[in-house]
């Protein structure tokens, strides 16, 4: 069967369950847009108003969904525009096929109009990617760029399709049968021995804590690790990656820990003699100053990415494998040799932590004058009883959000952890909600970072999407602000932002619902008013000016060295 | 330590600049870097001597490793291995200037290492020289005092010994 290329392309994303793309049109991409429109009652395609945003909803429709989500660009800005997302999903390791159209094979390399070298510009921020020559290899190209993207750690996987490819003629075959790539074989299963000598190492573990992060959430290896963690009464701790793969509402969950982490988490992390990290990757946002990192542990890490592994800090015993595979064989050995009974006493490493816990680092007042963050945030928990999807921008508001949000659930919590990108939260949401037409979908972000692609309350709106957006308004680009307080003496260089946009206005503006208030006892009529709303809802709340974020590890400094809040 | 690693690849657009690219992003230190086709075309062998202590020489194999093109990865300064490297050196000689250095003594230096002289004209010679990086060092210092107009050298290529692959 002769297909053209722009065919080809429909026709892959159709035959790997592809029904929502993303994107954005240009004159490189027109054929493959033409055709999409032909096809459009099988594949949804939603118009973004920035390339940004096209990644991004793609990327926070796969975190949702665990799917590889499809972006569409176009060539030359297109596909610059596309590299925050690129990047942002690569450093959180999360399946985005991203297509971008180029300039047709004759020009290219000839700095022709809407010309740049794609491949090479997203080389350092992508799994892989490709720039597909021949109409012929099309096809296979794009069943292994799925394929890369969804296996192994997953990443986000770019094709550069030139115009001429889309519009010629070629045979095309069916798959048949899996890809197989001889230089691509992630490893699957752990190794038994390494197996045998983790859970050795539980089982007489006198302080032993679980470290854990969205490799747990990426491999669908929730259930494995609450079996694990329930099983032998371990105290366990997530990365903000991790948030939502343990209920945190389960005792044995001691909080996120690293820089904004809690006390107790941190402390047992100083403290633990068997650190079990999962799916994690040791950043430097959680070590801190990595010569005092769990000093008194041995250290086992499992992650399917042999490269994680004795990175950053030397381990004890390294697994490589997926999450989810290897906690069932853990699993499944415990239960075989009743492990539970022959388990090490930890009461006393227990009762620790619960006096570490009692300390109550989160701790905040609100008065009846100024709106606290932090206290907007726990009532959206309550209202939301933990279960709504979040996302978030960067800064203040997403430590209090990582905080204060009691998540229950993996793939609840979309934040740009790695990369730290403001603008994320809005267009990630975006992907999320056409994910979950009926879930509750709600932005935490703050006055600085909405505006980095506020643009897309159009997209909110043209496809009735009723996500939620909670500013938390402070005028300031609140966690520069806190660094330059805290180690610049208080020069608050470049981060007061003395001119915003009336946000109600705003989103009055693009046919939204805006509401405000700077009052505490509004907060929670303000957001019960939002939620129940049906459709997209903009909510300015006036928070305190110059709030800090606490505990804070200072950059370089060691885990027990936190600063800890004025009232404590 | 130094280090000298194999590297097969799929011979494919663009390979060469991801291993690059790893090296310079990450900031792995490359001495030298060899690449070119082997067997029948489908693949490509690239040879890098590189430095680092244990833990960065580990990542580098692993990085290399989780590059998709990337078939095998081996580092050769495990095991015993044959080492080579090709240098080609042009040396100008007496001919019609005296001030310079006597080809004689030149050609009895290309005796010693067991060189090759693959161009002369009256007034230059040029010579290939094979050997460890070394050796090439050694002669190199010796025909310098003579007149080195330019030189070449190709990093190194290695193969491990015995049967192993």
């Amino acid at each position: 069967m002769q297909l053209t290329g722009a065919e080809i392309v429909v026709r892959c994303l159709l035959e790997e369950g592809v029904r929502v793309v993303f994107g954005y049109p240009g004159g490189a991409a027109l054929y493959i847009y033409d055709e999409m429109h032909k096809q459009e009652e099988r594949l949804t395609h939603f118009l973004v108003r920035h390339e940004q945003g096209a990644l991004h909803a793609a990327d926070g429709y796969a975190r949702v969904t665990g799917e590889v989500g499809v972006a569409l660009v176009t060539s030359g800005p297109g596909a610059t525009n596309a590299v925050t997302g690129l990047a942002t999903a690569y450093m959180d390791s999360i399946p985005i096929l991203c297509i971008s159209a180029q300039v047709p094979v004759p020009l290219i390399g000839n700095d022709a109009f809407q010309e740049v070298d794609t491949v090479g510009i997203t080389r350092s921020c992508t799994k892989h990617n490709y720039l597909v020559r021949d109409v012929r290899d099309l096809a296979r190209v794009l069943r292994e760029a799925f394929y890369i993207a969804k296996s192994g750690r997953p990443g986000p996987v770019l094709v550069d399709i030139p115009k001429d490819v889309s519009n010629t003629l070629c045979e095309y075959t069916p798959p048949d049968g899996d890809v197989t790539i001889r230089s691509y074989r992630p490893t699957i299963k752990g190794h038994m021995r390494q197996i045998r000598r983790a859970v050795e190492m539980l089982q007489a573990a006198k302080r032993p804590l679980l470290y854990t992060g969205g490799g747990v959430v990426l491999a669908n290896a929730s259930k494995g690790l609450q079996q694990l963690t329930r099983t032998l009464n371990l105290p366990i701790t997530n990365t903000l990656m991790g948030l939502g793969s343990f209920p945190a509402t389960d005792g044995r969950f001691i909080g996120m820990l690293g820089m904004h982490g809690t006390y107790e988490a941190n402390m047992a992390v100083s403290h633990c003699d068997l650190l079990v990290a999962i799916g994690a990757r040791f950043d430097d946002r959680v070590t801190g100053k990595v010569a005092d990192f769990a000093t008194q542990a041995k250290i086992i890490h499992i992650d399917v990415d042999p490269t994680s592994i004795s990175k950053n800090v030397r381990v004890d015993l390294p697994i490589v494998g997926d999450v989810r595979a290897v906690l069932e064989q853990i699993n499944a050995l415990i239960q075989e040799e009743n492990c539970a009974e022959k388990q090490e006493d930890i009461l006393r490493w227990w009762e620790q932590i619960e006096a570490w816990r009692a300390k109550n680092c989160l701790h905040f007042t609100q008065d009846d004058r100024v709106i606290e963050s932090q206290y907007v945030i726990q009532t959206l928990c309550n209202l939301t009883r933990g279960q709504a999807i979040i996302s978030t921008d960067v800064g203040q508001h997403q430590m209090w959000a990582a905080q204060f949000y009691e998540f229950q659930y993996p793939r609840h919590w979309l934040t740009s952890g790695g990369l730290g990108t403001m603008g994320y939260g809005l267009p990630a949401a975006i992907g999320a909600q056409v994910a979950r037409p009926n879930k509750p979908v709600i932005v935490i972000t703050g006055d600085g970072s909405i505006q980095m692609n506020i643009q897309e309350l159009g997209t909110c709106l043209q496809y009735r999407l009723p996500v939620k957006i909670v500013i938390l308004n402070n005028g300031f680009l609140g966690m520069v602000r806190q660094w330059q307080e805290f180690f610049y003496n208080k020069r608050y260089a470049q981060t007061d932002l003395e001119i915003a946009p009336d946000f109600v206005k705003l989103a009055e503006a693009y046919g939204a619902l805006g509401l405000r208030t700077d009052r505490p006892d509004e907060v929670e009529s303000i957001l019960r008013q939002g939620l129940e709303h049906p459709g997209t809802v903009l909510m300015d709340f006036r928070v305190r000016r110059e709030a800090n974020v606490y505990p804070m590890v200072p950059a370089g400094k060691a885990l027990n060295e936190m600063l800890l809040g004025e009232l404590l | 330590m130094r280090h000298i690693i194999s590297v097969l690849v799929e011979n494919e657009a663009g390979v060469l600049s991801r291993v690059a690219g790893l090296f310079s992003a990450r900031g792995f230190n490359v001495e030298s870097l060899t690449v070119a086709p082997v067997g029948t075309g489908e693949t490509s062998r690239i040879t890098l001597v590189t430095a680092g202590d244990g833990p960065i020489i580990e990542q580098i194999l692993k990085q290399l490793n989780k590059l998709v093109p990337v078939i095998q990865v081996t580092d050769l300064s495990d095991s015993p291995h044959v080492g080579r490297e090709l240098l080609l050196v042009k040396v100008l000689t007496e001919a019609g200037h005296p001030e310079r250095g006597g080809r004689q003594e030149v050609l009895n230096i290309v005796q010693i290492f067991q060189a090759r002289v693959v161009d002369a004209t009256p007034g230059s010679l040029i010579i290939e020289v094979t050997g460890s990086a070394d050796k090439l060092d050694a002669c190199l210092a010796l025909l310098e005092p003579y007149g080195v107009a330019d030189m070449v050298r190709t990093g190194q290529v290695a193969l491990a010994r015995g049967s192993r692959k």
